[in-house]
């Protein structure tokens, strides 16, 4: 092979046309990564931005079109949501991208369930929000459960979830029970019990093929969070095996069981959606975000054939919420912060309760009017502004832990067993807590 | 590839014999040393790398999983590394899911394997004979094999689904009554061994086809002169000679039932497929590894898992050699 200068050129050139290539190809890749996880690009050519929100459920913020608004006042911001159905499935994976450092959004929800947890051992991946947002502006307890020992602030309160009670009215009135709020609400003015009792009444003449609650597990949730104490106790140990709380509502859910007055459907799998839409379901405890689940699940058909009235019993539960984080990973901590702190807001909220009814967090939500006279137009317009700000009141102030989120689901899914197979109550609370020692282990 | 070419040091320059010390032959010595040297190092070179990747992607994960199942390692904390020796190990064999999880496995491996490969059999017997548009057919027979597991699994979800499901809605048409499929014992195993069967049997009845296709066709004639049926053809010439490839392709088969993980996962969906139904009845080793490591967050266990299935791979291994022998011992 002789070697002469034309070869080093057509070298050269080659290389030159390599590079291109690659570039060209990182360029590309990097163009079809998300904007969260390439590192150092804060804006396009245009100083346009797009900020990811990542959550589960509903939050609601599509629903009152509050994307868009912001995208109205901040013209080079755009907004765009990663919604998971089911939190179970979206909380592992956010913390496998916490450990990956790559795929997270610029913001990220966070379940009450699991606060505890990601505070204790991932504050160091979340922006501190103690500076961008007022602490003071929430219900006392709400903030307190995204601060860590340190003082830092890891989430700001989306909403909370006081309890009431959701019913079919169609379904009611068919098995002869009343349907006005004030005449349902004194049915289950006695608790829990009476809860129960008002279910084998409308057993007796049910529509066929129709059952007065989806799961006791809602039941079992809603009792246990009426009480400051849970699953643990304030040192941080796991006590759920002699909680009175967790006793209390896992016999009334046996009750349920054996009485047969459930559908024993998993909550927010497909079969239960599938049973929403289908309108085979009586009632639903309501913490105030399952109102959304309701009707978004039961779609525009069952529209007005659903109500909501006061919760069983005298005591009030906060069942769920949710907080907004800001991973420090994210390209734009500043924006994604700005933006975390005007969805919280006041006004916000107040949208966002309008529009699908989870209830403010932020305590200068609740002198506003649309907050005071909300009402649902999908569940016959029930005045929840009203039903959910006297529950509000007397939440009692929790104590929460690492794994509450695990444990909870552990109970919920053994609950389903006694409803679907008919295991024993003892086999079930076995099965729950090997279930769930081996989780918190 | 055949390996008798020529050495290549048959072509090599002789070797200057004169002493001299000129450019030409300093230049001669050294290309001649350079021959050899390619000659004994270009194998290597050309195999690196397929072990530069399995180094990387195989052999490291495999080792490092190791070194993580003595570990407590937490998901919220994947920095902080605390040894505990076998206690993992210890762990996962005195949990009964576990031992659930390792029944379900075989359960669903038997289920799934043995249905298929005769079914497979019979389809490639019928396929090597001559037949109108064969060709069409062998490739229809391909094309479950070529869907992902996921949109497979997906579909299948559908059709056992216990209200609205397409298999209930059937059974209710003929008047059999209402199962709910992933949540019996039995009958979520058979709703998964139906998913599996579907998608490999038509890639086992390929690989049948092609060994019999290797089958000299005399045998078959000299058999049909004799008298024997299709069924006697069947027996007597086909499958004995099928042997080596029938044994390949139950070693692959238990590999993959061993594996099996997205089929289980994706009947339920959600958190009941990664705990393999809210019992456990159709949790396989992988859905176990996954939902001890992934949803609980406990890698050193999970690691621990990893490597209980490559332990029980072992066994199965000398298990189907041993039956192997035995088979080529009792053949002769």
């Amino acid at each position: 092979m002789r070697i002469t200068r034309t070869v080093g050129g057509r070298r050269r050139r080659a290389a030159v046309i390599a590079t291109t290539g690659l570039t060209a190809t990182a360029l590309l890749l990097a163009g079809c990564s998300s904007d969260s996880s390439d590192s150092g690009k804060s804006s396009d050519a245009n100083g346009k931005i797009t900020l990811t929100v990542a959550d589960y459920g509903q939050f609601g913020y599509k629903e009152a079109g509050l994307f868009a608004q912001y995208h109205k006042l901040h013209p080079n911001i755009t907004v765009k949501e990663d919604v998971t159905a089911d939190e179970k499935v979206y909380y592992p994976k956010m913390l496998q991208e916490l450990n990956a450092g790559s795929g997270l959004a610029d913001v990220q929800g966070v379940e009450v369930g699991r606060i505890k947890e990601v505070v204790d051992t991932k504050a160091n991946d979340f922006a501190d929000l103690s500076k961008v947002i007022n602490v003071g502006d929430w219900v006392p307890w709400k903030e307190k459960q995204a601060t860590t020992s340190g003082g830092a602030v890891i989430g700001a309160g989306t909403d909370i979830g006081p309890m009431s009670l959701c019913y079919n009215t169609e379904l009611f009135k068919k098995a002869g029970l009343p349907t006005d709020r004030a005449a349902v609400a004194k049915k289950v003015a006695g608790g829990w019990n009476s809860y129960l009792q008002l279910g084998e009444e409308y057993k007796k003449k049910a529509p066929a093929g129709t059952y007065f609650m989806d799961s006791a597990s809602a039941m079992f949730n809603a009792v246990v969070s009426s009480n400051a104490k849970q699953y643990y106790d304030a040192s941080g140990k796991a006590i759920y095996k002699d909680s009175p709380s967790v006793k209390e509502g896992w016999n009334l859910a046996a009750e349920a069981a054996s009485k047969k007055l459930t559908q024993g459907l998993a909550q927010f799998n497909d079969p239960w959606v599938a049973a929403l839409r289908k309108g085979t379901i009586a009632t639903v405890a309501c913490p105030a975000w399952m109102a959304g689940q309701i009707s978004t699940n039961a779609g525009a058909g069952n529209k007005g054939k659903w109500d909501i009235t006061t919760a069983p019993g005298a005591t009030a539960a906060n069942w769920g919420g949710s907080f907004l984080a800001v991973p420090k990973k994210g390209s734009h901590v500043t924006e994604a912060s700005a933006l975390v702190k005007w969805l919280t807001a006041p006004a916000q909220q107040a949208a966002v309760f309008k529009a699908i009814g989870v209830f403010p967090s932020n305590k200068g939500a609740y002198d506003l009017p649309e907050v005071k006279n909300a009402k649902l137009p999908y569940f016959n317009n029930a005045p929840i502004g009203q039903i959910y700000a006297d529950e509000a009141k007397t939440i009692p102030e929790a104590v929460i832990g690492e794994k509450d989120g695990v444990i909870k689901d552990n109970f919920s899914t053994q609950i389903n067993n006694m409803e679907q197979r008919g295991t024993s109550p003892d086999d079930a609370w076995s099965a729950a807590t090997n279930a769930i020692d081996k989780a918190i282990g | 590839m055949s390996t008798s070419a020529p050495a290549r040091d048959a072509y090599a320059p002789p070797p200057s014999g004169s002493p001299q010390t000129s450019a030409a032959a300093r230049r001669q010595k050294w290309r001649s040393r350079l021959w050899r040297f390619d000659d004994k190092a270009s194998p290597y070179a050309y195999i690196a790398p397929f072990f530069l990747v399995f180094g990387a992607f195989g052999l490291y994960p495999l080792l490092y999983t190791g070194w993580i199942a003595l570990h407590r390692v937490e998901m919220t904390g994947l920095d902080q590394m605390q040894w505990v020796g076998w206690a993992n190990f210890d762990r996962i064999l005195h949990d009964a899911e576990f031992w659930t999880a390792v029944g379900n496995t075989f359960l669903i491996g038997v289920m799934s394997t043995v249905p298929q490969l005769l079914v497979a059999l019979g389809l490639a017997h019928l396929l090597n004979y001559r037949l109108r548009a064969s060709t069409f057919f062998r490739t229809i027979i391909l094309t479950p094999y070529a869907t992902s597991v996921a949109s497979a699994a997906l579909v299948f979800a559908l059709v056992f689904r216990a209200d609205g499901g397409l298999l209930n809605w059937l059974l209710h048409f003929i008047g059999l009554g209402h199962t709910n499929w992933a949540n019996g014992h039995w009958t979520s195993k058979i709703a998964i061994s139906v998913i599996v069967i579907w998608r490999w049997t038509g890639y086992n009845t390929l690989i049948y086809l092609a060994a019999m296709q290797a089958v000299p066709t005399d045998l078959y004639e000299a058999a049909s002169i004799d008298g024997a049926s299709r069924w006697q053809q069947f027996r007597k010439v086909t499958v004995p000679s099928l042997r080596p490839t029938i044994l390949f392709t139950i070693v692959i088969s238990t590999i993959g039932s061993m594996q099996l993980f997205g089929e289980p996962l994706l009947l339920e969906g959600g958190t009941l497929g990664a705990t393999g139904g809210n019992e456990n009845q159709y949790e396989t080793l992988s859905v176990y590894l996954y939902n001890y490591g992934w949803n609980l967050g406990h890698l050193g266990p999970a690691a621990a898992v990893a490597w209980a299935m490559l332990a029980l791979l072992l066994i199965i291994a000398a298990i189907n050699w041993l039956i192997g022998r035995f088979v080529r011992k009792s053949a002769v």
